[in-house]
């Protein structure tokens, strides 16, 4: 078990590395972060003293080492847009987000993987069909289009809930919660509908084929024939090895959906760190868009590690084939 | 006695887009308490399917269109899904081929015998336990008590069809489907597999339909053999006379084929030509484009069992009585 | 031609193709939305981008079937008095274009990658995969973004706006070419060791004519279901960073633009300048996704 999670972890290294360089590569190499912080008029010497400062006149591999040091002490520099430290802009933006994004995977795991079952188990029912037509909708649909329905009806014509922000937050401690007041709850109805919206129809399409296959396999066939009760086949047999393939998509659908904030933020200019790249991809502010996907990629790192150790804890095969490593 | 099983004049079909085809036609048997029928043919010749029609699991869109079957006097052929699931298991035992996909890979076997006893005995939880612990030891599994933990995939091919022959025989039904049960396992470990079976049948007084296309496992461990061909039998009689005697042209050439153990031979007889597909079964008897003995009749009428002396043979040969009138 | 014609009428795709209304219909609808927008120049009642004909006096009239609406707008007009459906039209043509374009480019790329990676095995193999691998734990729509962002901060803002739209099609490109490339690995892989293979290559057939003529034609159908599959979503990608303000140049407005446009307006009422680009949109989607569902089933036996 032990090992496992370590080898897990080790795994990982060379992807946030890989990240790591593509981060630092915008920092140092594109655009010209000197010209930018000097602004209009400066003598060589300043810019001199700017490079050194910045350290970009040492080798590549000492600056690259430097870029990862600071990283781990969540140190990116200031925003050319904003100015102000990067980490200070990410940590005020990050409870939205992640507040946001986990009521969107609740809403898609709760409501998507019990109509994922029912279509597989019943496929040719009437409810399976309209499910399966509003996952086709759902998939076709964009995000930003959702949410712009939704705004439409629910805050321009109904007038039932706020069509932006967060509403009233309170702070605990660095985290600024939505969840104490009414408001602040209220405004997170529709942003979460619109951002789990989508993955809500992908979790059930993929429980319902997965379901369908598993219903097919040798082992259900041979559980029927020794005669278990429908309830046993269906739930017992067949929704544990569906499960096995769910949980890995659902763990990167859940990775999906922070990148999909985004999209969903900017609907509903919901102040988190999606709305936050945005503005940065907008205006080329490359600390923010670097710090960005250090940190959505060290989230991925830890989401797909959960991942695995569920993994392990569903499918005996793991436990005993040590070794058998992919 | 009175059979356990008979099937009278069963018929399957399949519905597809090419129009219906008939995977059974007109297939009638029976089987004793504690008998071992052995049912052959070439695959695809409907020997999966009569097994899989009998415990009520035919894949769609395949349906039973004909025929009656009968568990100790009682149709079954026409239950709903739920008292048919009742008897499966408890009544009807069944053995797929492939051991490694028949288990649940995510349950210990323990956890699958027990529930499978459960579902259908009137026993506690611990009874359960304690006797999946005894059929692991009944079906010859090593260490059994600490075996029960042991999830499928720690078990070899030959040890997982014996838990899955112990998981057909736990709740103790009198007939038992066996689909080609070691097919897919190793020639060394066949024929231990058949000896098991064919042991806690007689301990157990349990009538079994055995399905392979291995005539040497039925000379083994049948009493009598169906011979199938395109979708019915051709012929059926005690497995000393149809192996010595064979009645139908077709199980003759089918006899001459298996290599003889007591002498040598230059070449093996072969039977010409393939089984016909389903969407094109010919005129008349269906073998009679590759019989040797075919005559006219053998195109236009279709013979049903004739009583060939020693065994029913559908072959318009045992027809003498009437032609030569 | 005449015998490639009957032999697709008696095959088993065309079977399963008029069997099925609902692929029959989103045919039909995709190919009128490729139609008309190739055709736009010819068909749309006005051209939105005349800035001469445009009067800001015709601005926010709602559709004809509205009091107020002129027949002449049959669908409106947005704030600076364009016909709503001659820019529909016209916006069609670009998210069309972009989504074909940067479908076509990851095609191109993954079954490159794949055929390459699948056939020279080894090392190549490991250090492709490792990259799509990658690449695919992060979403692709964050892959566009980021592809943008950073052309965005390489190249001057003047130079970046005239090579937008090519910008737009290489950013959804990237983020999609390892959908190509892990199939078309897998199969190149099994293809490569089946014995015409071999055959070919102890006659001496080069690696790379063995690659073009013998392996790719075998994973041609996979990536055509892919590609089908991958158009959806590609327009998609694009009407989404049109939306977010970062993906086609709002010289020439694709759907998304439109939206964008659109959604400023929402609140005081003008809801058509937001809704009937939208619901272009998603028909448009619709059908092309209904198209690829549909091709999947029908080429993949096993689910039949």
């Amino acid at each position: 078990m032990f090992a496992f999670i370590i080898s897990r972890i080790l795994q990982s290294v060379p992807v946030l590395l890989v990240v790591a360089l593509i981060s630092f590569a915008m920092f140092a190499y594109v655009g010209d972060p000197v010209s930018i912080m000097l602004g209009q008029d400066f003598t060589e010497a300043q810019r001199t003293a700017l490079v050194a400062d910045l350290g970009l006149d040492q080798p590549f591999f000492i600056q690259f080492a430097k870029f990862v040091g600071n990283a781990v002490q969540g140190e990116f520099g200031l925003s050319y847009r904003l100015s102000r430290p990067v980490a200070e802009l990410i940590a005020e933006r990050a409870p939205a987000t992640l507040e946001l994004a986990c009521c969107a995977a609740g809403v898609a795991l709760l409501v998507g993987v019990p109509m994922g079952v029912y279509t597989g188990l019943y496929p040719r029912s009437l409810l399976s069909r309209a499910f399966l037509t509003f996952s086709l909708i759902g998939v076709s649909l964009p995000t930003f289009l959702i949410g712009i329905l939704l705004i439409l009806v629910f805050a321009v014509w109904l007038g039932w809930l706020p069509s932006f922000g967060r509403g009233d937050t309170v702070m605990f401690g660095w985290w600024s919660t939505g969840f104490a007041t009414m408001s602040g709850i209220k405004a997170l109805i529709l942003p979460a509908i619109t951002l789990g919206l989508f993955q809500l129809t992908l979790i059930m399409r993929l429980v319902r084929s997965e379901m369908m296959e598993v219903l097919r396999a040798d082992y259900i066939k041979f559980a029927r024939a020794r005669g278990l009760s429908n309830r046993a086949i269906n739930f017992g047999h067949a929704l544990k090895n569906t499960m096995v393939p769910v949980i890995t998509v659902v763990g990167l659908q859940l990775g999906a959906i922070i990148a999909f904030a985004i999209v969903t933020e900017t609907v509903f200019q919901w102040p988190g760190m999606g709305l936050l790249f945005i503005q940065s991809v907008g205006s080329a502010d490359i600390p923010v868009m670097a710090a960005y996907l250090l940190l959505i990629a060290c989230l991925f790192v830890t989401i797909n590690l959960i991942v695995d150790l569920l993994y392990y804890a569903v499918d005996p095969r793991l436990r005993v084939s040590r070794g058998r490593g992919h | 006695m009175s059979p356990i099983l008979e099937v009278r004049d069963l018929r399957v079909e399949f519905p597809t887009r090419r129009g219906t085809l008939v995977a059974l036609d007109g297939v009638s048997f029976s089987i004793a308490p504690g008998e071992v029928l052995g049912v052959v043919g070439e695959s695809g010749a409907g020997k999966s399917m009569t097994g899989a029609a009998i415990i009520g699991l035919l894949e769609p869109p395949g349906r039973i269109a004909g025929g009656q079957i009968l568990l100790q006097g009682k149709r079954i052929d026409n239950l709903r899904y739920d008292q048919m699931r009742r008897i499966r298991g408890r009544e009807i035992g069944a053995i797929f081929q492939d051991p490694l996909t028949t288990l649940n890979p995510l349950y210990t076997v323990g956890d699958q015998l027990i529930e499978t006893m459960l579902t259908h005995l009137p026993i506690s939880p611990a009874v359960a336990k304690r006797r999946a612990v005894e059929w692991l030891e009944m079906v010859g599994i090593p260490a059994a008590a600490q075996r029960v933990q042991s999830y499928p995939h720690e078990f070899s091919g030959g040890m997982r069809q014996r838990v899955v022959i112990a998981l057909a025989l736990c709740a103790e039904p009198k007939l038992i489907v066996a689909d080609e049960p070691t097919t897919a396992l190793d020639v060394s470990i066949q024929a231990q597999v058949i000896a098991l079976l064919k042991r806690l049948a007689r301990e157990k007084g349990t009538a079994m339909m055995l399905v392979t296309h291995d005539m040497g496992v039925i000379a083994e461990t049948a009493d009598r053999v169906a011979v199938m061909y395109a979708g019915r039998i051709a012929e059926i009689g005690p497995v000393r006379e149809v192996v010595k005697n064979p009645q139908h042209p077709y199980t003759a050439g089918l006899m001459a084929s298996i290599p003889p153990l007591d002498r040598r031979v230059e070449r093996l007889a072969q039977i010409d030509g393939a089984m016909p597909r389903l969407s094109a079964i010919p005129q008349g008897c269906a073998y009679n484009p590759r019989c040797p003995r075919v005559f006219s009749r053998c195109a236009v009428e279709r013979p049903e069992l004739l009583d060939a002396g020693t065994t029913l043979a559908a072959c318009w040969l045992h027809a003498k009585a009437m032609t030569d009138a | 031609m005449a015998n490639a014609f009957a032999q697709l009428r008696d095959s088993d795709i065309w079977w399963s193709f008029k069997r099925s209304p609902v692929t029959v219909i989103s045919a039909i609808v995709a190919l009128i939305c490729i139609v008309t927008a190739v055709a736009a120049p010819f068909i749309a009642p006005h051209n939105p981008f005349d800035v001469a004909t445009l009067n800001l006096l015709d601005a926010f009239k709602p559709p004809a079937w509205i009091d107020e609406g002129e027949a002449d707008y049959l669908l409106g007009t947005d704030d600076q008095g364009r016909d709503l459906l001659s820019a529909i039209l016209y916006g069609a043509r670009i998210s069309l274009f972009v989504g074909i374009s940067a479908t076509v480019f990851a095609a191109l790329v993954g079954v490159s990658v794949g055929l390459l990676a699948g056939f020279l095995g080894g090392t190549v193999d490991a250090l492709l995969m490792r990259i799509a691998d990658i690449q695919l734990t992060f979403p692709s729509i964050l892959v566009a973004l980021l592809v943008d962002g950073i052309v965005r901060a390489a190249v001057p803002r003047e130079v970046h706006d005239q090579i937008a739209l090519f910008v737009v099609v290489v950013a959804i490109g990237i983020s999609e070419w390892p959908k190509f490339a892990r199939p078309v690995r897998g199969s190149t892989m099994v293809e490569r060791n089946k014995e015409y293979v071999l055959a070919a290559r102890v006659i001496g057939v080069s690696s790379f004519r063995i690659m073009t003529g013998h392996v790719l034609p075998n994973v041609l159908g996979p990536v055509l279901v892919i590609a089908t599959l991958n158009l959806g979503l590609a327009i998609l990608a694009e009407a989404t960073l049109s939306f977010l303000g970062v993906g086609v140049p709002p010289t020439q407005p694709s759907l998304g633009t439109l939206i964008r446009v659109g959604n400023d307006f929402l609140f005081s009422g003008e809801w058509w300048i937001t809704i009937f680009p939208g619901v272009s949109l998603v028909i448009m989607v619709l059908s092309v996704n209904l198209l690829g569902d549909w091709l999947r089933d029908a080429l993949n036996p096993k689910l039949r």
